[in-house]
C-alpha cells in the first residue's frame, strides 16, 4: 500500500506558533508551538480534555485559534482554510462517515468532495477498499461494519485525494488490539511514502510508534521529543517497582519518605522515583515492615512514557482530570 | 462552485432521503394525508341541516310550508314535536340546528289579513351554519309566501303580474359557479402542504449532520458552503415539484376542483415558492443543530402563519387592519393568491405580477441569507 503525498518541496509541512484557543473562560489550548517535517509521525499524548483534539481541529481549519498562527502545507490555516483542506485528510475522534450509506457510497461521496480526477476514482476506491480489507463488502451498509473496519474505511475516505498531511484524532479508540496493530501498519506505510501524520492518542503503546511525541496536559506541551529521548528525561533518579500489601497505605507512607521523589500506582504495584536505587532497595523493605506492610518485591525498572508523564504532570494519562472537549 | 462536489452532495442527500423512512413519509404521505384530511374536514357548505318542526296548527297551509322545508336540499325535516320543551331539548342535545314553530292561527291570519309569521329558532353556537340556516329558511318561507300570494290573487281574479318583486337581482357567480367551498379551499391547502413539507424536510438536513457527527468530516473537506447548500436543496426541490404535481392530480381528479390555468404558470410560481420555503427550512436547520428542535421550529414558523394568515381559509379582507398588515409578511399569502387565481380564474403570470413580484423578492432575500447562514466551522 503506497500513498504518496504531492506536497511542496519544503521540509516543514506543519508549523504552529503560540496557538491559543479559549472557549469562554476555559483555555483549551494555551500557547502551543511545534513543527513537523515531511514524512514524520507526530504523536499528541495526553489525557482526555488536555487539548489534543482542539489543536488538531485548529490545524484542519475547523476551529479558529483565539491567537497564534498555524501553517499547514505552506498556507496559513486561518486565512486560507479551503486551500489547506485540499492538502489534508482528517479523521475525527468520533466516527463520522455516513452510517446510512453503503461502503462504496461513502467512498464515492468523499471522492467527489475531494474532486478526485474522474479517471482515478475507480483505482483510488479500489485501493481504499483493499487497504480497509473491505473488498467484497462494497454494498454493505456502513452501520453494519465492526469498529476496526469502520476505522479503516474512515482512513480510506480521508486519503482518497492523496493528502500530504493526515490528521488522526484518536483513530483507534474503541477498536480491538489486532485492528489497532493493522491500523498502525497503515500509518507507517503512509509516513514512509512521505505523508506527514499527526496522531492523538491516550494509549501509551501507540505513542511508542511515533517518531516524535508531544506530551500535552491542560492545553500545554509539557515535553516533546522522540519516545526514547523522553524516557531519558526521567533524569532525576532511578525508577523502582515495588510490590506491597496493602497497596494504599504503602503509597501514603512512601510518598512522604525522604528517599522517594515520586510515588504512583501502576496496576497492582507502585512505581517509585528515587535518588539512589541501591540505597532505596536496601532501606525501604525495613521501613515498610516497621509499618506492618509486606513488601514482596522491589527492583529497578526502565521508565515507560507513562512514568515520564507522571513525573512531568503529577497525574496519569488515563485518569487525569476529565473535561469534555 | 464545482460540479463534481455539487453532484456528490446531491446524490448523497438523495440516497439518505431514500433510506430515511421519516423523510419519505413527510415527502410522499404527508401531502396526501393533508389534502384528504383538510379537503374533507373543512367545509363551509351547509346541506341537510336537521330541522324540528312544532306545528301548532296542523292545517293544510302549515303542512304545505313544512313540505317545502322537506323538499329543500339544505334542510332535513327530522320530525315534528308537540311542545316547546321538546323543541328546546332537541336543540340542546344537538339533534337539530333549526326549529320551526308554526302558530295555531297561521292559516287563519294568512287568509284574513294576508300576513302572518312563523318562528324560527336557530342554534347560534356555530355562527356560520346559523347564518346559512337563517338565510335558507328565509328563502324557503319567501318562496312559500310568493306562491301563496299568486294563488290568492288568482283566486280573487286579479292579474298575477310578474309573479315576483318589482326589482330582483339576477346573480351570476364567477370562478366558483356552484359556490363550493371546496373549490375555494383546495388551492389554499396545496399552498399549506407545500409550505409545510418543504420547510419540514429541509429543516432536518443540516441538523442531521450535526446530530450524527458527520458534519465534522464534511467540513474538513474542500466542499464550499454554497455547494453544501445547493447540493442539499436540489433533491428537496425535486421532491417539492413532485408534491406539487401530486397535489394537482389529487385536487383535480379526486376533489374535482377546476384547474383553469396552465401547468407552466403553476410550476413556475411553485418553483419560486419552493425557493423561499426550502431556504427558510435550510436556515432553521443551520441555526438549530438538532433534528427535533429544527423540525418543531419549522412547524411553528410555517404552519401557524400559513394556516392563519395566508388567506387559505380565513379571508384576509375580513381581518382587522393591523392583522391584515402582518399578512403581507407571510410569504404563503402570495402563493395562496396565485394558486387560487391559477386554479379557479385560469389567469396567467401577467395578471399575477403583484404576488409573483413579492414572492421573487422573498426568494432573493431568503436565498441571500441562506447562503450566508452556513459556515464551515465548529465554532458556535
Amino acid at each position: 500500500m503506497m500513498i504518496t503525498g504531492d506536497q511542496p518541496a519544503s521540509a516543514v509541512s506543519v508549523e504552529a506558533r503560540d496557538l491559543v484557543k479559549r472557549f469562554g473562560e476555559f483555555t483549551a489550548v494555551d500557547g502551543v508551538s511545534f513543527s513537523a517535517a515531511r514524512g514524520e509521525i507526530l504523536g499528541f499524548l495526553g489525557p482526555n480534555g488536555a487539548g489534543k483534539s482542539t489543536i488538531i481541529r485548529i490545524l484542519c481549519g475547523l476551529l479558529r485559534p483565539t491567537s497564534g498562527k498555524a501553517t499547514v502545507a505552506g498556507f496559513d490555516v486561518a486565512a486560507k482554510p479551503e486551500i489547506v483542506r485540499q492538502h489534508i485528510g482528517y479523521m475525527s475522534q468520533k466516527f463520522s462517515l455516513y452510517n446510512d450509506l453503503q461502503v462504496i457510497e461513502n467512498l464515492r461521496f468523499f471522492a467527489g468532495l475531494y474532486s478526485v480526477p474522474r479517471n482515478l476514482v475507480d483505482s483510488r476506491i479500489r485501493a481504499a477498499l483493499a487497504m480497509a480489507g473491505l473488498a467484497g463488502h462494497e454494498r454493505d451498509l456502513t452501520r453494519t461494519l465492526a469498529g476496526g473496519w469502520k476505522q479503516r474505511l474512515a482512513l480510506g475516505c480521508a486519503v482518497l485525494h492523496r493528502p500530504a498531511i493526515l490528521f488522526l484524532d484518536e483513530p483507534t479508540s474503541g477498536v480491538d488490539p489486532i485492528s489497532r496493530r493493522l491500523f498502525w501498519d497503515l500509518i507507517h506505510d503512509m509516513a514512509a511514502s512521505g505523508v506527514t501524520v499527526f496522531v492523538s492518542t491516550h494509549y501509551m503503546d501507540e505513542a511508542e510508534y511515533c517518531n516524535r511525541l508531544a506530551l500535552i496536559n491542560r492545553g500545554r506541551i509539557v515535553a516533546s521529543g522522540a519516545p526514547t529521548e523522553l524516557k531519558r528525561h526521567l533524569s532525576k533518579g532511578a525508577l523502582l517497582l515495588a510490590k506491597c500489601e496493602p497497596l494504599g497505605p504503602a503509597l501514603e507512607l512512601l510518598r512522604y519518605h525522604p528517599d522517594v521523589l515520586e510515588a504512583a500506582v501502576f496496576g497492582n504495584a507502585l512505581h517509585l522515583t528515587v535518588r539512589d536505587a541501591g540505597a532505596a532497595i536496601a532501606a525501604l523493605p525495613q521501613f515498610l515492615a516497621e509499618h506492618s506492610i509486606r513488601c514482596t518485591g522491589l527492583r529497578e525498572i526502565s521508565p515507560t512514557l507513562e512514568d515520564v508523564f507522571v513525573e512531568l504532570t503529577g497525574g496519569r494519562v488515563r485518569d487525569a482530570e476529565v473535561r469534555p472537549e | 462552485m464545482s460540479g463534481n462536489r455539487l453532484i456528490a452532495m446531491a446524490r448523497k442527500e438523495l440516497i439518505q432521503i431514500r433510506r430515511d423512512p421519516r423523510s419519505l413519509l413527510i415527502a410522499l404521505l404527508m401531502p396526501i394525508m393533508q389534502l384528504l384530511l383538510l379537503g374533507y374536514g373543512i367545509s363551509l357548505d351547509a346541506k341537510h341541516i336537521p330541522v324540528y318542526a312544532y306545528d301548532q296548527e296542523g292545517s293544510q297551509d302549515s303542512q304545505a310550508l313544512l313540505k317545502r322545508f322537506q323538499a329543500s336540499e339544505y334542510f332535513n325535516l327530522v320530525t315534528t314535536v308537540d311542545n316547546y320543551p321538546q323543541l328546546a331539548d332537541a336543540i340542546d342535545s344537538d339533534r337539530c340546528k333549526l326549529g320551526i314553530v308554526i302558530p295555531f292561527d297561521f292559516s287563519e291570519r294568512l287568509r284574513d289579513t294576508g300576513t302572518t309569521a312563523v318562528q324560527a329558532i336557530v342554534d347560534g353556537t356555530d355562527d356560520n351554519t346559523a347564518n346559512l340556516a337563517m338565510g335558507y329558511a328565509r328563502a324557503v318561507i319567501s318562496g312559500f309566501s310568493g306562491e301563496f300570494q299568486r294563488d290568492w290573487l288568482a283566486r280573487q281574479g286579479l292579474p298575477v303580474g310578474g309573479g315576483g318583486p318589482p326589482v330582483s337581482v339576477d346573480t351570476r357567480v364567477w370562478f366558483n359557479e356552484d359556490l363550493e367551498s371546496r373549490n375555494f379551499f383546495i388551492p389554499g391547502i396545496v399552498a399549506l402542504v407545500m409550505a409545510l413539507v418543504g420547510a419540514l424536510l429541509t429543516s432536518l438536513t443540516v441538523a442531521r449532520e450535526w446530530e450524527r457527527g458527520t458534519m465534522e468530516q464534511l467540513i474538513s473537506t474542500p466542499v464550499t458552503p454554497k455547494e453544501v447548500m445547493f447540493g442539499k436543496l436540489i433533491p428537496y426541490f425535486a421532491i417539492g415539484m413532485l408534491d406539487a404535481l401530486l397535489c394537482l392530480v389529487m385536487g383535480v381528479w379526486w376533489f374535482e376542483v377546476p384547474f383553469r390555468g396552465t401547468l407552466f404558470s403553476l410550476f413556475t410560481t411553485t418553483a419560486l415558492f419552493l425557493i423561499v420555503v426550502l431556504g427558510v427550512g435550510f436556515m432553521i436547520s443551520v441555526g438549530i443543530r438538532s433534528q427535533l428542535g429544527a423540525s418543531q421550529i419549522a412547524l411553528l414558523v410555517t404552519l401557524l402563519p400559513t394556516s392563519l394568515l395566508s388567506g387559505y381559509a380565513f379571508p384576509i379582507d375580513q381581518m382587522p387592519a393591523p392583522v391584515r398588515a402582518i399578512t403581507y409578511l407571510v410569504y404563503s399569502r402570495y402563493y395562496v393568491t396565485i394558486l387560487k387565481a391559477i386554479f379557479l380564474k385560469g389567469v396567467g403570470i401577467r395578471a399575477l405580477s403583484g404576488p409573483v413580484f413579492a414572492l421573487s423578492v422573498y426568494a432573493v432575500a431568503v436565498g441571500w441569507f441562506a447562503m450566508r447562514a452556513f459556515r464551515k466551522t465548529l465554532d458556535q
